[in-house]
């Protein structure tokens, strides 16, 4: 049998099925990205008010970290390519890795793929249906981009030159989801693999764009640097695209190659036998919740230790480099902290962390949602554990799991960064207080999540718009001179820039306010509806 | 006699979907109870609003005389529930679930559930992606037999099982009648339900349209007759209560409503008769009449899970 009969088949059920979620995502994109080069033509409109603006920022490391390399800042297309390059990278794979997976090993998981693996379907069709529907999506938003950004009146060939940057990226890390779908047995394992791989990405950009040139070559081990070394609107390195789009065929190659050689439902490494009896703790929903979710969690905790050690250490590096720059101090101080550049790269980074961690937070708080959907709430529900308690347990788990993470985090970065400037006794407790502060902000999407669930069960994928929300106010806003108004929508705008700014008591009381009543509204409505 | 459960005017409806439309229900305690219905009839919406999963519209339900909404948690330390499609975390072993359900419902026998694993075959060490349906299905059976309660609410526990364990489970409902539990079976399998259940209850669209013992149930339906007779069975199908009359020379063939038995058998006797088969109807007929009859006017109602 030919290996991909019935591909077409299986391109238009997906499609289907995702019928709200690809067009839903593509707008979010067209808006970021259309957005920003937009407010950008109306805050900077001449070539000498970008010319001020860019050099206030060039060589700044602290910005180039959080966000991409500068080249050329001079046109509205360089200032968005600069702006949206790294964040857009990011959002790319993100998706991506969802989409790839979610077709891929979450259908083998859930049993979907034998079903339609017994029709007249060939063995990689399933694997090349999930990639084309991802491919395709980047592709096409590729070039609405590029269109989208010619209306706002930018030169034709670097506007699609963009466009495609971002959408390679994506391509870059479909591939690379290809492969981890076809390592693990479960699609959450197999998201997390990507979403680690993500993680280095990230990384490896930032340290290799702001750690100075004895260390920039790291941005070319990552395929977000890729997509910002494309330059577009700088140049054009039209070679560039070679290496994603080699990665992605060599991924895609290998994914398939995998998938020939295992069978349906296995992964690479076969599962063993586990204890015929529980451990005495396990009785308990939040030890079950505890016990379900401590692997992700472990996975984040090492995520974040990563993410706040790497930050941490080069916050000397930039001090050095940055010094020389003027007008920093004012625009760093609306990005971030009051006083030091130090200190404002921290908070950034501390914010940075706080954001980092609500992934984690409503992941592990929507896990009440599929724990419902795959119908294993319910025998736990039949046992003397009531609505209110089971659902305690994963809240409980994500709270508290998250509050951890953001802690581990800031302490990482703490000794991080005192080992460098030889203080590590005064900086561990400051930036531990930095990291605290964040907490009550992660918890208000806690709430939003268990809201979510209680009152409105089939919208709970909704969560995850709030979180991208937060992201986008928190990088974009600031550069974006977005209204206040605005700004105040994401929970991490009120918490106390720390450290360096003063550290006031009430918004931290009204975070926590909002996320006790948003989860008290929860647990109500969870316990007046029906399950299932 | 006590009754463990009673519905009556249970109503429940998903969206415009009728689930439930005015359902009555007794189980006496003590008893086994066959719940009879094909699929999508509102058999696993009526366990799951026992089980105060799903809020009624409609009606009431008492459970061991609690109310299922309210008192769910301190009422579910007394039943045990299989339910029709058992899904298992995927990185937890048989064993792990056995255990943590017992304990979550108020502690297990140990010693039962080391026999309930022999007797069932299950190894309690593989993870639960690793079993099959029908394995899936003894941990929850061997979950659910192993404690000690009140009630047992199980719906279809044998769609997935081999003819071996089927037979396993039946000795285990007997053995826990003998203990003088009540359990509550959700069922299509007719075989399963005439050896297991003192009496039965047949839902349709929602509604229960017959209840009672096999003989009740039987009593008010038609008893087929096969005989061989002396001469030819003339003015037999004229009689009231008789239906499908086939004849081929002294041969006949009818199927007689049971209340009018006597009249039949009288002429029979007065023709005079050289052989004679009379068969009572089997759980089957009794369910296929109750299909048949009439088509259901209402919208079909879709499996409510």
């Amino acid at each position: 049998m030919n290996a991909t009969a019935g591909l077409g088949p299986l391109v238009k059920l997906g499609a289907r099925r995702d019928r709200v979620m690809l067009p839903a995502w593509c707008y979010l994109m067209i808006a970021l990205t259309i957005g920003t080069a937009y407010s950008f033509r109306g805050l900077y409109p001449t070539v000498a008010s970008r010319l001020a603006f860019a050099h206030s920022f060039a060589g700044n490391p602290t910005l180039t970290a959080l966000t991409g390399p500068t080249f050329d800042l001079t046109t509205i297309g360089g200032l968005t390519a600069w702006r949206i390059g790294g964040l857009g990278g990011l959002l790319m794979a993100l998706f991506n890795i969802l989409v790839v997976v979610r077709h891929t090993r979450a259908e083998e998981e859930a049993g979907r793929l034998e079903l339609i693996g017994a029709g007249v379907v060939g063995r990689h069709a399933p694997l090349t249906a999930g990639l084309l529907l991802a491919m395709g999506t980047d592709l096409v938003l590729g070039l609405v981009l590029g269109a989208g950004l010619v209306l706002v009146g930018q030169p034709v060939g670097d506007s699609f030159v963009l466009g495609l940057a971002l959408a390679v990226v994506g391509v870059a890390f479909a591939g690379i989801a290809a492969v981890t779908a076809q390592l693990t047995e479960t699609s959450r394992a197999a998201t997390g693999l990507a979403a680690t791989v993500l993680g280095i990405a990230f990384l490896l950009r930032a340290v290799g764009d702001s750690g100075g040139p004895a260390v920039s070559w790291l941005h070319w081990l990552s395929p977000i640097g890729w997509g910002q070394q494309i330059r577009p609107f700088a140049g054009d390195r039209w070679w560039v695209f070679a290496l994603p789009v080699g990665l992605a065929i060599l991924t895609c190659w290998a994914a398939g190659a995998l998938v020939s050689r295992r069978d349906i439902g296995a992964g690479l490494l076969p599962s063993r036998p586990g204890p015929a009896t529980a451990a005495h703790s396990l009785r308990s929903p939040l030890a079950l919740a505890w016990r379900l979710q401590r692997g992700l969690l472990l996975g984040w905790l090492i995520a974040l230790v990563a993410v706040g050690a790497v930050l941490g250490t080069i916050t000397q590096d930039m001090l050095s480099i940055a010094d020389t720059s003027s007008d920093l101090t004012r625009i760093i101080s609306q990005l971030g902290g009051e006083a030091g550049i130090a200190n404002a790269f921290l908070a950034s980074v501390m914010g940075l962390i706080g954001l980092l961690s609500t992934v984690f937070v409503v992941q592990a708080v929507l896990r009440l949602r599929s724990e419902e959907q795959a119908l294993r709430a319910e025998p736990v529900l039949a046992t003397g554990v009531g609505k209110v308690p089971f659902a305690a347990g994963h809240l409980l788990v994500a709270a508290l799991g998250g509050a951890l993470l953001i802690v581990v985090s800031g302490v990482a970065a703490g000794i991080a960064y005192g080992l460098r400037t030889g203080d590590v006794g005064g900086e561990l407790p400051t930036l531990l207080g930095a990291a605290l502060v964040q907490v009550p902000a992660a918890w208000v999407l806690a709430g939003v999540a268990i809201a979510l669930f209680g009152l409105l069960p089939t919208w709970t994928a909704a969560s995850w718009a709030a979180v991208v929300l937060c992201f986008a106010l928190g990088e974009l806003g600031p550069t974006l001179r977005l209204p206040q108004w605005v700004m105040d929508v994401s929970p991490f705008t009120h918490v106390p820039k720390l450290p360096g700014g003063p550290l006031t008591g009430a918004p931290i009381g009204w975070l926590i306010v909002v996320s006790a009543a948003l989860t008290a509204v929860g647990l109500v409505s969870w316990r007046r509806r029906d399950v299932g | 006699m006590s009754t463990a459960i009673t519905v009556s005017g249970l109503r429940k409806s998903f969206g415009r979907t009728i689930a439930l439309d005015g359902l009555d229900l007794t189980v006496g305690t003590g008893e086994v109870h066959g719940f009879l219905g094909p699929n999508g009839a509102g058999k696993s919406t009526t366990l799951r609003m026992l089980l105060g999963l799903l809020r009624a519209d409609g009606g009431t339900a008492r459970l061991l005389d609690g109310d299922p909404w309210r008192d769910a948690t301190s009422l579910h330390r007394r039943l045990a529930y299989v339910p029709g499609d058992v899904t298992l975390w995927p990185n937890l072993t048989g064993g792990e679930v056995i255990d943590l359900l017992g304990r979550l419902r108020g502690g297990t026998d140990g010693k039962r559930r080391a026999e309930l694993l022999e007797r069932f075959d299950l190894d309690p060490t593989k993870k639960g992606r690793a079993y099959s349906k029908g394995n899936r299905q003894k941990v929850a059976l061997v979950a659910a037999l192993s404690s000690d309660v009140e009630l047992l609410l199980l719906d279809e526990p044998t769609s997935g099982l081999d003819p071996l364990m089927e037979a396993v489970f039946r000795e285990c409902v007997l053995e826990e009648r003998e203990r003088g539990r009540t359990v509550l079976l959700s069922s299509h399998i007719l075989a399963e339900v005439e050896v297991l259940c003192d009496r039965v209850s047949i839902v349709r669209a929602g509604r229960v349209v017959d209840s009672g013992t096999l003989t009740e149930l039987r009593h008010l339906t038609r008893t087929s007759i096969e005989a061989e007779l002396a001469g030819p069975p003339d003015g037999l199908a004229d009689l009231p209560g008789v239906h499908d009359t086939k004849v081929t020379g002294n041969h006949v063939r009818c199927e007689v409503d049971t209340d009018h038995l006597d009249a039949v058998l009288a002429r029979l006797t007065a023709i005079g008769v050289r052989s004679l088969v009379s068969r009572p109807p089997t759980l089957e007929e009794l369910f296929l009449r109750h299909y048949r009859a009439e088509q259901p006017t209402a919208e079909p109602v879709a499996a409510a899970r």
